[in-house]
C-alpha cells in the first residue's frame, strides 16, 4: 500500500470522522441552541412541577420559544424557582400564565406560556405572576374520590 | 478422594487469581511503557498514520453498516413501544439517546475489538513468533517504540471517530425508516432530538465513553500479541483473548462509567 | 558510524582489540537445576569465522543471545570489542548493537516491508542518511547478495534462500564489526546452502568484520570457518580449526562428522531399560 494513498484514506477517515462528531453536535444535540440564539430569562414560581426536567422546552400556542435552565427549591417559600431561557425574538406580556403540561399520557412534561392582554413586556430577569402547577395523577384521583364522598365541589388545580 | 479434590480446586483457584493479578499488575507497567514511548510515534506522524488506517479506515464499512442497521431497527422497535404509550414523538429522542449515550460506543468498541483489536494482536503475535521483534532489538531500534506505541496509538484515535459515525449512521438509519417508512413527522423526529439530547451532557460522556473503550481494548490488544507464546498456537490464543477479555473489559467499563455520568447527571 | 542519530553512548568499544568476543567461564541457566551453558570457555578472534556446533537444544542459540546483551550471564563475563556486556546499561547495550549484525533463523525478515525497506530499515532509524545515499547503498547491499532484481517484492514472494541472503544483506546494512548467524543453513536447499555459505565468508572478509555461526551443518561449516566450537549440554566439549576436526578421533567429534546416529549423543532419551517397562505393564 503507497504511503500516499495511505495518508489519503486517513485524511478523509479523519475528516468524516470530525463530521460525525459535528453533526452529533449540531443536527442531534442542541448544541447551536445554546451558543448561537441569543436569549434572555424568566423566571416562575410552582407549588409542583411534576415531572419537570431541565432543558425541557418552553411553548407558546404549541411553539417552542425556549427552554428550562434551572430549577431550585426556594428555601422560604417552599416552592419551586423554575427559570427559563427565552429566545430573543419573542416578547411576552406581564399577566402571561406559565403552566406545567404534559404532552400525552406518559409524554414529555413542558411548560406552556399563554399570553395575556398586559401592555407591559416582561424584561430579562422578569418573574411570571400567574403559574399553574402540574397536575398529580394520585392528587386528582384522591380528589375525585373526596367528591364523591362529600359531594362538596372543589376547585381542580391550584390555581393562584 | 472428595476432600483432595476439593483441595485441588482451591489450590487452583488461587494459582487462577495470582495469575490473573499478576497478568493485571504486567499490563499496567505495560500500558506506562507504551506511554514513554511514545514520543517517537507522535514525532514520525507516518507511523501512527499506517495505524490508523489499518484499525479505523478498514473498520469503516463495518462500522458504517452495522450503524445503519441497528439505527433501523431501534427506530422499528421503538415507534411500536412508544407508540402505545402515545409518546411516538419522542422517537427521535429514544433512538438518538440510545445511540449517542450507549450504542454507539458500546457496539462500536465491540465491533472495534474483533475487527482491529485482534488484527493488532495477530500482528504483534506474528512478529514476535517470527522473530521480528527480536530482531528489531538486536539492531537497537525498541520495538515499544517502533511497533506497539504507533498501533496503540492508532487505535486509540479512531475509536472515538468510528462510534461517532456509528451513532450517525443509526440516526440516519432511523430517520429512513421512522420517518421515510412508518411516516413519523420529520419536523418533530428532529426537533425533538435536537430538544432532548444536549451536548453537554450525553454526547460529550458518549465520546467519553469510547475514548476510554479504545484505550482499554488497544492496550489488551497490543498487551496480549506482545506477551504471545511465540508458537502458532499462541497467538491464535491470544488474538481470542484479545476479543473475549476487550468484549468484556468494554461491557464493565460501560457499567462503572455510566454508573459514575449518571449520577453526575442526577446531581445537577 | 559518524551519522548516528542517537545520542551517542559514552562506552567505548574497542575495534581494534585482538578478541572480537570473549566468553569467560559464562554460566547461564533460567533455573538453578538445570543450567543451559556451564561455565563456558570461548574466544573468538577478530576477522575469523567461528562456527558453534551442536546437536538442537544444546545451548548454542543462548551463546548469541548473551554476546547481543539480550540475556545476561548467571556467573562469568561476556566481552565484546572489550567491553563486558553485562556492564553496560540500556544505551550503552544499544551503542554495542548499532555495532552488531544479526541473521535470525529463517530470516526474521520484516513481513510487512519491502525487500528494500527491510534492508533500509536500519539505516532509516539508525542513522540521518539522506534518501539517495540510503537507496545506493541499500542497493549496493542487496548487489552484493545477487539480488538487487528483487528490491521491490515482499518477503513472502521469496524463496527460503532469497529470503536468507536479504536477512544477510540487512545484517551487514551498517557495516557492523560483528555478525552473528543464528541457523544459517537450516531449511536451504544444496544450492543455496552453497550460496549462503559463500557469502558469509566473503562479506567476512570484504567487510573486514567478525562471524560467529551457530549451526548444526558439518560440511557447510567445514568448507567456510577459521575455528569450531562443539557445544554439548552447555559445554564446550571439542575445538579446532577445519583440518583438526577432520583428523579428529573424538568420539563426539566423529559422531557429529560422520552423523552416526548412536554414540556419545545417545539416540534413546535416559529411560528404564525396555524389559522393566513391559514387566511394569504386565504386572
Amino acid at each position: 500500500m503507497n504511503r500516499t494513498t495511505i495518508d489519503f484514506w486517513v485524511g478523509i477517515f479523519v475528516l468524516i470522522g470530525i463530521g460525525a462528531v459535528v453533526f452529533l453536535a449540531l443536527r442531534v444535540g442542541n448544541l447551536t441552541s445554546l451558543t448561537t440564539t441569543p436569549s434572555y430569562r424568566l423566571e416562575a414560581h410552582f407549588d409542583n412541577i411534576g415531572g419537570l426536567k431541565l432543558r425541557a422546552p418552553v411553548k407558546a400556542a404549541g411553539v417552542a420559544v425556549g427552554r428550562v435552565d434551572r430549577i431550585q427549591l426556594d428555601p422560604r417559600s417552599y416552592e419551586a424557582v423554575v427559570t427559563m431561557r427565552i429566545d430573543n425574538g419573542y416578547q411576552f406580556s406581564k399577566d402571561t400564565i406559565a403552566s406545567i403540561l404534559t404532552s400525552g399520557l406518559l409524554g414529555e412534561v413542558y411548560i406552556g406560556l399563554a399570553v395575556g392582554g398586559d401592555p407591559q413586556m416582561l424584561a430579562d430577569g422578569g418573574q411570571i405572576g400567574k403559574t399553574q402547577s402540574a397536575v398529580v395523577l394520585e392528587k386528582l384521583i384522591s380528589q375525585f374520590m373526596f367528591d364523591k364522598a362529600s359531594s362538596a365541589p372543589a376547585p381542580a388545580g391550584a390555581a393562584k | 478422594m472428595p476432600a483432595d479434590a476439593l483441595g485441588r480446586g482451591v489450590r487452583r483457584l488461587g494459582a487462577g487469581t495470582i495469575n490473573a493479578v499478576v497478568r493485571i499488575g504486567y499490563a499496567a507497567r505495560f500500558f506506562v511503557a507504551i506511554l514513554t514511548h511514545s514520543p517517537q510515534s507522535i514525532l514520525r506522524v507516518g507511523l501512527t498514520t499506517r495505524e490508523i488506517y489499518f484499525a479505523g479506515v478498514l473498520s469503516l464499512v463495518i462500522i458504517l453498516l452495522s450503524g445503519l442497521f441497528v439505527g433501523m431497527v431501534l427506530a422499528l422497535q421503538g415507534f411500536d413501544v412508544l407508540e402505545k404509550y402515545g409518546a411516538g414523538d419522542s422517537l427521535g429522542v429514544f433512538v438518538a439517546l440510545s445511540l449517542v449515550r450507549e450504542l454507539g460506543p458500546v457496539v462500536a468498541g465491540l465491533l472495534f475489538a474483533s475487527r482491529a483489536g485482534s488484527a493488532i494482536t495477530a500482528e504483534i503475535g506474528l512478529m514476535k513468533t517470527t522473530d521480528q521483534l527480536a530482531a528489531m532489538e538486536m539492531m537497537a531500534v525498541d520495538p515499544l517504540s517502533r511497533i506497539v506505541a504507533p498501533r496503540f496509538w492508532g487505535g486509540v484515535i479512531s475509536m472515538p471517530l468510528l462510534a461517532a459515525l456509528f451513532s450517525v449512521m443509526g440516526v440516519f438509519g432511523a430517520y429512513i425508516v421512522g420517518v421515510r417508512l412508518i411516516g413519523a413527522d420529520s419536523g418533530t423526529f428532529w426537533g425533538n432530538m435536537r430538544a432532548g439530547v444536549g451536548f453537554w451532557p450525553d454526547i460529550t460522556n458518549g465520546i467519553i465513553k469510547s475514548c476510554v473503550f479504545g484505550v482499554a481494548v488497544c492496550l489488551i490488544a497490543v498487551f496480549e500479541g506482545y506477551t504471545a507464546k511465540p508458537t502458532a498456537e499462541g497467538v491464535a490464543t491470544a488474538t481470542t483473548r484479545t476479543v473475549v477479555i476487550g468484549s468484556l473489559a468494554i461491557l464493565a467499563l460501560d457499567f462503572v462509567l455510566t454508573v459514575f455520568m449518571f449520577r453526575g447527571m442526577g446531581a445537577k | 558510524m559518524a551519522h548516528l542519530k542517537h545520542r551517542a553512548s559514552s562506552v567505548a568499544f574497542d575495534a581494534q582489540s585482538a578478541n572480537a568476543v570473549e566468553l569467560k567461564g559464562v554460566t547461564f541457566g533460567y533455573d538453578r537445576r538445570r543450567p543451559v551453558l556451564a561455565a563456558i570457555d570461548m574466544t573468538i578472534p577478530r576477522g575469523k569465522v567461528v562456527a558453534i556446533m551442536g546437536a538442537s537444544g544444546s545451548g548454542k542459540t543462548t551463546i548469541l543471545r548473551l554476546i547481543g546483551g539480550q540475556l545476561r550471564p548467571v556467573k562469568g563475563r561476556v566481552v565484546v570489542a572489550g567491553q563486558s556486556v553485562a556492564d553496560l546499561d540500556r544505551a550503552g547495550l544499544f551503542g554495542l548493537r548499532r555495532r552488531v549484525g544479526m541473521l535470525f533463523q529463517f530470516g526474521a525478515l520484516f513481513t510487512d516491508l519491502t525487500v528494500f525497506e527491510n534492508i533500509a530499515f536500519p539505516m532509516r532509524e539508525l542513522t540521518d542518511l539522506p534518501d539517495e545515499l540510503i537507496r545506493d547503498l541499500v542497493l549496493m547491499k542487496l548487489n552484493a547478495v545477487g539480488l538487487r532484481g528483487s528490491a521491490q517484492l515482499k518477503p513472502s514472494e521469496l524463496s527460503g534462500g532469497m529470503a536468507r541472503r536479504v536477512a544477510l544483506a540487512r545484517a551487514i546494512a551498517l557495516d557492523p564489526m560483528l555478525v552473528m548467524y543464528d541457523e544459517p543453513f537450516a531449511g536451504l536447499d544444496p544450492i543455496s546452502l552453497g550460496v549462503v555459505g559463500q557469502l558469509i565468508r566473503r562479506m567476512n572478509d570484504a567487510l573486514g568484520s567478525t562471524s560467529v555461526v551457530v549451526t548444526h551443518d558439518i560440511y557447510e561449516s567445514l568448507k567456510i570457518v577459521d575455528y569450531i566450537y562443539f557445544v554439548s549440554e552447555g559445554r564446550v566439549i571439542a575445538k579446532g580449526t577445519p583440518d583438526e576436526v577432520r583428523a579428529s578421533t573424538d568420539p563426539f567429534v566423529r559422531q557429529f562428522v560422520d552423523g552416526e546416529p548412536d554414540g556419545p549423543v545417545p539416540f534413546h532419551v535416559r529411560a528404564r531399560p525396555l524389559a522393566a517397562e513391559f514387566a511394569a505393564h504386565a504386572g
